[in-house]
C-alpha cells in the first residue's frame, strides 16, 4: 500500500516533483527544442531604437491588457483585422504581447492600417475620435523626452542592430513618437493581400460605373449617418478634411480635378496604401479598407451622401 | 514568550497583512472597474487601467493570496506536526520581508516597471525577493516536516508540499530573463516559445496559488471547524495525484487558435477536460463530509462558508474546462466571460474558503470566540451576491462581445464597427461594479469582525 510515503516526506516532495515534471517536460520544456517554436518569416526585421522605445512603453502602459495581438483564423476576426497571425512574426517578440482580452480591438494589423497622424491625434484625445470610446488618453507621452542611453543599452541587451545616427536621431524625439512608430510596425512582417480592384485602376479609366444610388434621398439620408460613424474622425465632420483630404472639394488624391463616384467608391471600398493607385492618379495611402465592414449599398450610400454636400 | 507563542504571532501577521493587501486590492479593483465605463477616472500616468489592472491582481494575488497562505499554512503545519516552527525568526524576516516586497511591487507597478506577463509582471529584483521569501517559507516547511511529532503527514501537509515545490519551479522559469536596467528586462524567450511558457506559468499559478494550497486549508479547517472527519481518504488520494500530475498539461488551453502548434492546444485541451476528475474528488469528499451531518448548515457558521466555497470550486472546474474547447473558445476569448469566470474562482471560492479559515484561526490564537456571528453571516450573503452579480453579468456581456464581433449583415459585411460592440457593454460594467461594491461591504464587515475579535482577545490576555 502507498501507505508508506505519507510518513517519509522526503520521498513524498520528491515523488512530487517527479509527477509536476511530466506535463512541464511534454509540453514545454520539449517543444523549445523543435524549430516550430523558434520560426522567422523572412520579412521580418528587428525593431529599430524608436521601435523598441515605443514597445517599452506600449509594455510599461500596460496596453496588453485591453489589447491583443493575434488575429485568430476566424472569418469574422480576418475580416475585422485582416490576415490571422503567423507564428514566424514574433521571433523578436520578448515577451510576446498577445494579450489575453480585448477591451479595445486588436492591433496585430495595426501597422499601416492609418496614417501616423491618426494615431498622434487618438493617443492625445481618443474621444475626440470615438465620442464613448473607453481607452485613456495618452497627452503626457507628447512632452517626455526619450533617453537614448537606456534605449541602447536594451537594443544591446536584445541584440537588435543599430546604427550610431539611428540612435543620435533619438534625442528630441518624444514617448509618443515612438509609440506610433512601433504601431506602424506591429504585423507588417505579413504582406497584405493586394486588392484586386487596384490593378484594374492603375491607369486611367476608359469606362466609368454609374453610382446606383446618386442622388436617392434616403441613400444620402444613410450616407450621412454612416460618414459621422466611418469617416468623420479623419475627413472632418463636414467632410473638408483633417487627417485625410476634403473630400467636398475640387481635388482627388491631392490633384486638381475631381474623380467621379466609383473612384470613391473602390478607394472607400480598398482602402489604400503608399502607392495605391486609382484612375490613373498615385495616392499617399493610410485609408483603411471598409469593405469588410461596410455593404457596397453602404459605401455607394456615402458617395451619394458626400455629392449631396459638394462645394456647399 | 515562549516559542509558540512567537509562532502565533508570526500567523498572526500574515493574516493581517494579507487582509491589508486584499483591502488595497479590492479598492483598486472597484477603480479600475469604473474606468471601464467612465475613462475620465484615468489619472495618468501613475492610475491609468494599464497600470492598475496589474497592482490590483498582483496585490490580491501575491498580498492577499500569497499572504494567507504562508500564515495559514504556518497555522496548519505547526498543528499536524505537533511542534512549533523549526525556524521562528526566519518566519518572522518572512513576515517583514514579505511586507516590504509587496510594497515595493505596488510601487513599481505604480510606475510603469512591469514584464508584461500575465502575473508574473514584477521586475526581476523583485523576482529575486520573491525567490528569496519562497526559500525561507520551503526551509521552515520541509524542515518542521521533516522534525514532525506526527508520524503520519495529512492531507494538508501534501498539498502544502506540493505548492512550495511546484512554485518554486514555475516561478524561476517563466522569470527567466534578460535584464538591461535596474528595473527593465526582457524575456529570454521570444515569441511562441514566450507564450507557451508564460501559460504555462499562467495556468499553474493558478493551479498553485489559488487551489492546492486553498485546498490545503479547506481539508484541514472543513473538519476542524464541523467536527466532522474527511469523508474518504482514498478518495483524497486519488484526487491529489491526479491533480498535481494533469495541471501542468493544461496551460496551452489559454492559447486556443493562436499561432502556438496544434498538437500543444490539444494536448492542453484534453487535460483540462482530465482534471474535471481530480477537482470534483475534494467536492465530492467535501460534500459527503458534511453530509454526515447536514445539520452542521444550521449550527456552526463557517460550514456554509466552505460548503459555498468548494460548491465554487466545483462550478469552476466545469466552467474552465468548458471554456478549452475550440468551439467554446472561440466564442468567449477575448471576452468578458473569462474575467467572469476568474472572479468567480477568487472572489467565490479562494476569498470564501480563506475567510473561513481566518474566522477559524484568529479566535484559537487569541483564545477567544468569534466576535458576532451575525456580522459573519451578513458578511457571507453580501460577497455571495456580490460575486454572483460580478460574474453573470460578466458572462452575460463576455458571450454578447463574441457574438457581435462576429454578426455580419445578409451581404456578408461585419455589422458592428468595434466601437459599436464596446459601448454595449457598458450598462452591464456598471452593474459589474455594483456587485464589487457590495462583494466590498462585505469584506468590511468580515474585517471588522475581526478587528473586534481581536481587540477582545488582546484586552482578555491584558486583563490576564
Amino acid at each position: 500500500m502507498a501507505g508508506g510515503i505519507y510518513n517519509k516526506p522526503i520521498v513524498f516532495a520528491l515523488t512530487a516533483t517527479v509527477v509536476i515534471l511530466i506535463g512541464t517536460a511534454v509540453t514545454m520544456f520539449y517543444p523549445m527544442l523543435t524549430p516550430e517554436m523558434h520560426p522567422k518569416l523572412e520579412n521580418l526585421k528587428p525593431f529599430t531604437a524608436l521601435q523598441l522605445a515605443g514597445r517599452d512603453i506600449y509594455q510599461r502602459e500596460g496596453c496588453v491588457n485591453c489589447h491583443t495581438q493575434t488575429v485568430r483564423p476566424l472569418k469574422s476576426e480576418v475580416m475585422r483585422y485582416g490576415e490571422y497571425s503567423k507564428a514566424g512574426e514574433f521571433a523578436y517578440d520578448r515577451p510576446f504581447l498577445w494579450g489575453s482580452k480585448r477591451t479595445g480591438p486588436d492591433l496585430a494589423r495595426i501597422g499601416g492600417k492609418y496614417p501616423d497622424a491618426w494615431h498622434y491625434k487618438h493617443f492625445d484625445k481618443p474621444q475626440a475620435m470615438f465620442a464613448e470610446s473607453n481607452m485613456p488618453a495618452y497627452t503626457f507621452l507628447k512632452d517626455e523626452k526619450l533617453d537614448p542611453a537606456s534605449i541602447e543599452a536594451h537594443m544591446k541587451g536584445l541584440s537588435m542592430p543599430y546604427t550610431t545616427e539611428e540612435m543620435a536621431a533619438l534625442s528630441g524625439k518624444t514617448g509618443m513618437d515612438a509609440l506610433v512608430a512601433y504601431m506602424q510596425v506591429i504585423g507588417t512582417a505579413v504582406k497584405k493581400a493586394a486588392a484586386p480592384a487596384a490593378a484594374v485602376a492603375s491607369t486611367v479609366k476608359e469606362k466609368h460605373f454609374e453610382n446606383p444610388l446618386a442622388g436617392n434621398p434616403q441613400a444620402i439620408a444613410k450616407g450621412k449617418d454612416l460618414y459621422a460613424k466611418n469617416c468623420a474622425t479623419c475627413h472632418g465632420a463636414n467632410a473638408k478634411g483633417d487627417i485625410g483630404p476634403s473630400l467636398v472639394d475640387d481635388e482627388f488624391f491631392y490633384e486638381k480635378g475631381d474623380l467621379p463616384d466609383d473612384d470613391y467608391f473602390e478607394v472607400t471600398n480598398n482602402g489604400t496604401s503608399e502607392g495605391y493607385t486609382e484612375d490613373g492618379r498615385v495616392g499617399k495611402g493610410g485609408m483603411p479598407g471598409f469593405k469588410d465592414s461596410l455593404s457596397k449599398d453602404d459605401i455607394w450610400s456615402i458617395v451619394a451622401y458626400l455629392r449631396s454636400i459638394k462645394g456647399k | 514568550m515562549n516559542d509558540y507563542q512567537y509562532d502565533n504571532q508570526t500567523v498572526k501577521g500574515f493574516v493581517v497583512s494579507s487582509v491589508f493587501w486584499g483591502v488595497v486590492g479590492i479598492v483598486i479593483g472597484l477603480l479600475i472597474s469604473i474606468q471601464m465605463w467612465r475613462p475620465e477616472f484615468n489619472f495618468a500616468p501613475f492610475f491609468t487601467f494599464g497600470r492598475l489592472r496589474t497592482v490590483h491582481t498582483n496585490s490580491l494575488a501575491f498580498g492577499l493570496g500569497v499572504g494567507a497562505i504562508f500564515g495559514l499554512s504556518y497555522y496548519i503545519l505547526m498543528r499536524l506536526t505537533k511542534r512549533p516552527l523549526l525556524f521562528p525568526k526566519l518566519a518572522r524576516i518572512q513576515l517583514y520581508l514579505f511586507n516590504i516586497g509587496i510594497a515595493a511591487a505596488a510601487v513599481t507597478l505604480f510606475m510603469g516597471m512591469t514584464q508584461s506577463l500575465e502575473y508574473a509582471e514584477l521586475e526581476w529584483p523583485l523576482d529575486i525577493a520573491i525567490v528569496i521569501l519562497w526559500v525561507m517559507f520551503a526551509v521552515n516547511v520541509f524542515g518542521t516536516i521533516i522534525k514532525r511529532k506526527e508520524e503520519q503527514m495529512y492531507i494538508s501537509l501534501w498539498y502544502i508540499i506540493a505548492t512550495v515545490i511546484a512554485v518554486a519551479v514555475l516561478y524561476i522559469i517563466n522569470n527567466l530573463s534578460i535584464p538591461v536596467g535596474p528595473f527593465k528586462s526582457y524575456h529570454l524567450f521570444a515569441g511562441v516559445n514566450s507564450a507557451n511558457v508564460e501559460w504555462w506559468y499562467g495556468h499553474n499559478a493558478v493551479g498553485f496559488v489559488f487551489t492546492t494550497p486553498i485546498l490545503a486549508m479547506f481539508y484541514y479547517f472543513l473538519p476542524k471547524s464541523t467536527g466532522i472527519p474527511i469523508f474518504s481518504h482514498r478518495l483524497s488520494i486519488i484526487s491529489f495525484w491526479s491533480l498535481v500530475f494533469a495541471y501542468l498539461w493544461t496551460g496551452a488551453h489559454h492559447l486556443v487558435y493562436t499561432p502556438l502548434p496544434d498538437w500543444i492546444q490539444t494536448l492542453g485541451i484534453v487535460f483540462t477536460i482530465f482534471l474535471i476528475a481530480p477537482s470534483w474528488g475534494s467536492v465530492v469528499n467535501g460534500y459527503y463530509t458534511v453530509g454526515s451531518d447536514w445539520d452542521k448548515m444550521n449550527t456552526q457558521y463557517l460550514t456554509k462558508f466552505f460548503i459555498m466555497g468548494i460548491t465554487f470550486y466545483g462550478l469552476q472546474t466545469v466552467q474552465g474546462p468548458t471554456q478549452g474547447l475550440r468551439v467554446v473558445s472561440q466564442l468567449i476569448h477575448y471576452t468578458d466571460w473569462v474575467p467572469g469566470h476568474v472572479h468567480m474562482g477568487t472572489m467565490g471560492w479562494v476569498t470564501m474558503t480563506t475567510a473561513a479559515s481566518i474566522y477559524y484561526v484568529i479566535p484559537k490564537i487569541y483564545h477567544t470566540e468569534i466576535y458576532s456571528i451575525k456580522v459573519a453571516n451578513i458578511h457571507f450573503w453580501l460577497v455571495l451576491i456580490g460575486q454572483l452579480i460580478f460574474s453573470i453579468t460578466m458572462w452575460i456581456t463576455g458571450i454578447q462581445q463574441g457574438a457581435l464581433w462576429k454578426a455580419v449583415n445578409d451581404d456578408g459585411s461585419l455589422k458592428y464597427s468595434f466601437v459599436e460592440t464596446l459601448t454595449k457593454n457598458y450598462p452591464f460594467w456598471q452593474l459589474r461594479t455594483v456587485g464589487g461594491l457590495i462583494f466590498t461591504v462585505g469584506m468590511l464587515f468580515f474585517i471588522y469582525n475581526i478587528y473586534m475579535t481581536i481587540r477582545r482577545g488582546s484586552l482578555a490576555e491584558a486583563k490576564a
